[in-house]
Order: C-alpha cells, then structure tokens, then sequence
C-alpha cells in the first residue's frame, strides 16, 4: 500500500505543477476566447529573463528581489506589446486567426528569449528546499517519500489560484474579463475597453508563466525545455475545461495521478514510457461524457 | 504616422533576417584565406531547442579545431576547410533536410557528415551510401554499423552503445568483485525512450544471460521533463546499479530524481552522452558522486588547447566563450573534428593534396590509423588511446574509462578497460548480416 500511496502523492504533486502553466491558458482563453499556444513560450522566456538577470545583478542587494521586478516589468512590456502589435489589428476576427497568430508569437518568443539571454541550462536557486521528506515510517516499511519541492510548488500553486479566483469572480476587472471573452463586440457596445482588458489578461498570464517558471526552472534548470512543459497542460485542459481555473486545478491533479499510477503499475506490463500519452487517453475518455471538459462552460448557439 | 510605424517594425524584422544570414555566411567562411583547394564540411549542429546545451560545445569545439588548422597550418596540406552549420535541433526531418541542402556544396561536395543523432543516422544509412558521403558517428547510432564489410559508409569511431554497455557491465563486475558476482544482482537501465536509448538493450540482456544480473528496463519519454513515475520504479526495486542512457534534459532531471528518491549517485552510471557538465552542473550538489562512461576523454586542456586559445580565440574567432574549451562536449567536438581531419590527411597522401571527394576521404576513414607518437604531436596526449580501423572495423579502438563528478570537476575513477569483443562483435556481425539480406547488400570482401 505505501508504494501506491508514494505515488499518489508524486502524481498529484506533478498534476499541481501542470495545474501552473494550464492556468495561463486558461486565463487568456477565459478573456478572450484564444487558445495561446504561445504559452509554454512565456513560460521560458520568462524564466529565462529572470535566471539571467539574477546572474548580472548578483553582487546587489537582492538579486532575487530586483530581478523579479524587472522580469515583472518585462512581461507587462511583453503584454502591451502583443495587444498592440498582434491583438489590435485582429479585433473581430475569426478566433483561428488569433489561434495562429499566438502560433507566431511562440515562435518568435522562443527564438528571441535564446537570442538575448542564450541557450543554456541555468541553475536556478530561490531557496526552494531541495531534501525529501520520509513520512509514515512506522505504518509503511520504506514510509512515504515526498518531494518538499513539489510540497512548495503545491502551496504557491494553491495560493495562485485562490488569488485569480477572487480576481475573476469579485472584481470589476475580472467581471469585465469574463464579458470580453462572451462576445468582443456586445462587451465593446457597453463601454468595455478591449483592449486595456487584454492587456490586463496577457500581463496576469505573464505573471503565471514568470511563477510556473521559477518553480519549473528551480527544479529542471531554466533551459529550452520548459517551453516543452506547456505540452503536459493540454491534456489537463482538455480534461478540465478550457475556461475554469478551478477546472485546471482538478485536471491537473487527475491527469498527474493518473499518469503516474498508469506508468508504475501498468507501464511494465506494456513496455512502458506510456504517461506521455496516457494523459490524453484519459482526457480524451473524459471527453466522451462531458464534452466540455469537467468545468467547461455548455455553449449553445442559436442556428 | 500609422504607416511610419508600420515601415519602422517591418524594416526592424528585415534587418532581423539580414543579420541572420549575415551570420549563415560568416559560418560559411573558413577562418582564414581562402585559397584555390577546398574542402567542404557540412556541420549539423544544434544550437537551439531543448538539446542545445550539449549540441553547442560539442559544435563550438568541432568548429574551433577545423579554425585551427586553417589559421596555424594554412589548412590539410595547403587544403583549406570550408565548413557550414545548419541548425537540426536534433529533429531527424531537419537532419535529413539540411544533409540534402549540404551534400552538393564545395568543389566536390560534403566531405562527411557528422549528424550528431542516432534518429537522424538511421535517417541517413541508405542515403550516403547511394550519394557516397562518409556517415562518421563517433560514438553514436548503430551498433552494428562497426561491420564495414556492409556498412561501408558509416563510421561509429570510438565506441559504439554496445560497447559502452559492455565496458560498463564489467566496471561494476569488477567493483563487486568478478563479473560472476553479478549474479542475482539487479541493474536498471533507465533510457530514452528513442533508437538512442533503445540501442544497449541486447547487449546488456545478453550480458544478463551470461553472468545472472536481473535487467529492469524503465524508458523515460522525450525529452525527460518528468521522470517521477521512472525513479519511483527505482526506489521500489532497489536496483544495484543505474545505467543512464539519456540526452539533454533528461540527465540532469535524472540525477535530481535520484537525489529525491535517495538513491546513491555512486551507483549510477551514465554513458558518454550522459556525463558531460550540462549534465551535472544544474542538480548542484546533489550530482556529486554521480559517473559516467567517457569517450575516451573526460574534461581538461592540453596542448592543441593551447593552440586553439592562442591561434583562434586570440584572433576573436572562438566560436563560443573561452571559459568552455576543455569541457567535455567541446573535447568530443574537438577530437570528432581531428579524426575528421587526419582521415583527410591519410586520403590525401593516396590521391594527393587537393579537394577530395566523399568516396576518396571515405578511403581516408578506413585506413585511419592515428598512433600514440601522432596523438602526441597532435597535443591529445592522455585524451585519447591509439585509433586504427580497417575494412572489417568501423569503430577503431573500443576502450574507456569511468569517471566521477567531484563536485566541481570530473576525475577518472577507472583504468581503460576494453569491450570484450568476443561478447560484443558476434551480435555485430549476426546484426549486420542480418541488415545486409533484408536490404540485398552485397557484403565487401575484408580480407582481399
């Protein structure tokens, strides 16, 4: 039983770092109704900022600290920049053009993250604790091993989304995100400001991608790779619906399980390597009884 | 004023793309004059994407030796080397896309190719042969290919994953006392799930037979962000001793899930292409201890070190920052790049001192024979043992050493210990012959 147990936990321990970067599309996709493939992007680009800016202001008073105001400042440019010169001029189009054009926008962000800041793998140090815990040692004969890395990362990610929660659903701001992402034009006739909005969207998803960068960052490295991440978010959006954070939340945390138990009990039976794709297999199979995904939103159009 | 804007950001993008391929064309020049005589080298690198940061110094030490011998010799004999980079990314369609852009470029076309990818080698077998384009994989791609009686074009110098396999297997029979005493041990081989990762497989399950280990196999998907469920496997079996077979990413993760599962990193061993700093350096401390398999060479600087500092980066055309020369991926770039250029030398002095053609340095290749005194005069004193091939065998030397990771430096915790090739060469050539009648390839006689 403790072994199953041990991975349980690492299953929805993982689940809750995808849980991080499905956030951030799901934010967009809340206000705006596109799917931002540029994502895992942001992710990198953002990491990448602030690893190598944390190296050049080393030798100040708080590295940390200074370098995540501007990494902050950056994704807030990063955010005005693409309203201004991608969104702006695709206001009203079908929502496969802005699909496309975040496409773009991925790529562009990948090659330029590399270009200014390299391609390396950078060592990321925020004091998060590295040493496992041994739990239960007296109930199970090896206890119960859990990451305390992914113990941190489980609190930030859980502090994150009570934090949207209340953003989306009791501020004004939030009210006006969710209309926006209805219909541009009805939310545009009632005086809703398009594009100050997506600003707000694509700089708080900024700032999703800049945490779920540091947490992946500290324990892979910051390197190419973390853009790869935002592969493991689509199967938990799939699952849990493309407009609920709560839904990202509960995907996340059924598709890490998920995963996990069916790479140790049933990946030896098979051959193994099999969570990659696992994931969409259970997603996909959630999808035949709720089509909209476990939180999705049920849109039905008149015809 | 919309239309200003607009021209600014479009001019902007241009001059992006122009810098670009300002850039393609300053890869394309040769680090010195150009003279009459050239000989071409296609470069497939990757210096972008998730496996950049073992593809750079492995291209940045390649590039700097053939830079070396254009500015300190005048280039081989008086031939100077030209050479382009194409960006792969490790991806097989890219691979084979900038082999097809390259192979046709120079006086006489690629010189050979050095792909750097097991998926883009098995990509390119049936290719050089029918374009007559040597395939070096120095310690990379298929096992069987050290059989040049059929597989004339490939060149897996130094060692192939049989090889490694089998040095490793007697390195940990000999640290539990004799290879007998392997019996009823347990060794898992946590790999990438790819060709690459897949290759030590029947050679350590042969292994198995014969001495009675226990083979636990746990592949890890591409490109090994997340490996929780592969280490949880490790802690419930306990295995001996951990053979890594990864690439990238995945080492490094590797090694962190090993430290959060607590299993020794002493009693892990990587092969070569999981033992370099990249590999290392971002789990910290908790690397320490950790060994790996070398290709012959582990990090440090030796004289032809000297020399590149002096005669290329003294002249700003360091292809990458002076601090890396010595590591080990530069070292393994440096070291394909001279035994690229030493089998131009051997060829040459068959077909004389001028631009050769794939089929003449593929001549070279097979007739290296690189002794200690050259090893020496070439500044690779204790990099490198003595390399001699032949019609039969493509690899040239298979012996290795372990080395560990101290913490800040790898140290050789091993003597050389040679691949026992009455083990090894009978699964190359069964494999081999095998490859040979499903393609109707008719064998090459060695022994004329």
């Amino acid at each position: 039983m403790g072994p199953f147990i041990e991975v349980l936990i690492a299953g929805l321990m993982a689940g809750v770092l995808y849980s991080l970067v499905a956030l951030g599309f799901v934010l967009i996709f809340k206000a705006s109704g596109v799917f931002n493939f540029a994502q895992g992007a942001m992710v990198l680009f953002a990491a990448l900022s602030f690893v190598r800016l944390m190296e050049f202001l080393q030798n100040t008073f708080a590295p940390i600290l200074l370098s995540l105001a501007i990494t902050i400042v950056i994704m807030i440019v990063l955010a005005l920049l693409v309203e201004r010169l991608v969104l702006r001029p695709l206001v009203n189009q079908p929502p496969i053009s802005l699909f496309m054009a975040t496409l773009g926008i991925a790529y562009f962000l990948d090659g330029l993250g590399q270009s200014i800041w390299g391609s390396d793998i950078y060592t990321l140090d925020v004091g998060i604790p590295k040493e496992p815990l041994l739990l239960f040692e007296s109930v199970f004969e090896d206890g119960i091993l859990v990451s305390s890395e992914d113990l941190v990362a489980a609190l930030v990610a859980g502090v994150l989304v009570a934090g949207l929660a209340v953003f989306f659903q009791r501020t004004r701001i939030g009210r006006a995100l969710r209309a926006v992402a209805d219909d541009h034009q009805a939310a545009q006739s009632v005086g809703i400001p398009l594009n100050y909005i997506w600003v707000i969207v694509w700089t708080v998803a900024g700032l999703v991608a800049l945490v779920a960068g540091i947490i992946w960052g500290s324990k892979l490295g910051v390197q190419f790779s973390l853009s790869l991440i935002a592969l493991k978010a689509l199967p938990v959006l799939i699952l849990g619906g493309f407009e609920s954070v709560l839904g990202a939340i509960i995907g996340g945390l059924i598709i890490g399980a998920g995963e996990k138990l069916s790479e140790t009990y049933l990946g030896p039976l098979i051959g193994g390597g099999i969570e990659y794709w696992f994931a969409y297999v259970l997603a996909l199979a959630f999808l035949l009884f709720r089509p909209q995904g476990l939180f999705g939103e049920v849109h039905i159009d008149r015809v | 004023m919309k239309l200003t804007w607009k021209l600014a950001v479009s001019t902007c993008a241009i001059a992006v793309l122009l810098s670009g391929c300002e850039r393609q064309e300053e890869e394309a020049a040769t680090g010195g004059e150009v003279n009459a005589a050239e000989q071409f080298v296609p470069l497939l690198v990757y210096r972008s994407g998730p496996y950049a940061p073992n593809g750079i110094p492995f291209a940045n030490g390649l590039v700097d030796y053939l830079n070396l011998v254009n500015l300190r010799d005048g280039g081989v004999n008086g031939v100077t080397l030209t050479y382009e980079e194409c960006e792969t990314g490790y991806a097989t369609d890219r691979g084979v896309e900038c082999y097809e852009r390259l192979k046709g470029k120079g006086p006489t076309g690629a010189t050979a190719v050095n792909p750097l990818s097991t998926g883009i080698t098995f990509a390119l077998t049936e290719k050089v042969a029918a374009d007559k384009i040597p395939l070096i994989t120095m310690g990379y791609g298929r096992s069987e290919s050290v059989d040049g009686s059929v597989f004339k074009w490939n060149f897996p110098l130094l060692g192939t994953y049989w090889t490694a396999a089998d040095i490793l297997v007697q390195h940990v029979g000999n640290l539990s006392g004799g290879l007998n005493k392997l019996e009823g041990k347990k060794i898992a081989l946590v790999y990438h799930d790819s060709p690459y990762g897949k290759e030590p497989i029947p050679l350590l399950e042969k292994r198995a037979k014969m001495h009675g280990f226990e083979l636990l196999k746990i592949p890890v998907t591409h490109p090994g962000v997340e490996q929780k469920a592969a280490w949880l496997q490790v802690r419930q079996n306990r295995p001996d001793f951990v053979f890594l077979w990864g690439w990238g990413v995945m080492n490094s993760t590797a090694i962190k899930e090993a430290a959060a599962v607590r299993y020794p990193r002493d009693q892990m061993y990587g092969v070569w292409w999981a033992g370099a700093e990249p590999d290392v350096t971002p789990a910290g401390r908790n690397s320490k201890g950790y060994n790996s398999i070398t290709l012959q060479h582990s990090s440090g600087r030796t004289a032809i070190h000297a020399d590149i500092i002096e005669y290329v980066h003294g002249g700003g055309k360091g292809a990458g920052p002076e601090k890396d020369v010595g590591h080990v991926l530069y070292n393994r770039g440096l070291i394909n790049a001279v035994l690229l250029v030493e089998s131009i030398r051997t060829a040459q002095g068959k077909y004389g001192e001028k631009s050769l053609t794939g089929e003449e340095v593929r001549w070279g290749i097979e007739n290296l024979n690189l002794t200690a005194a050259r090893i020496k005069e070439l500044g690779l004193e204790g990099m490198m043992q003595p390399v001699k091939l032949s019609c039969s065998d493509h690899e040239g030397v298979r012996r290795a050493r372990i080395h560990q990771w101290d913490g800040s430096d790898w140290q050789f915790v091993s003597d050389w210990i040679e691949a026992d090739n009455s083990v090894v060469r009978p699964m190359v050539d069964a494999a081999a012959d095998k490859y040979a009648k499903e393609k109707g390839i008719k064998k090459v006689n060695c022994t004329s």
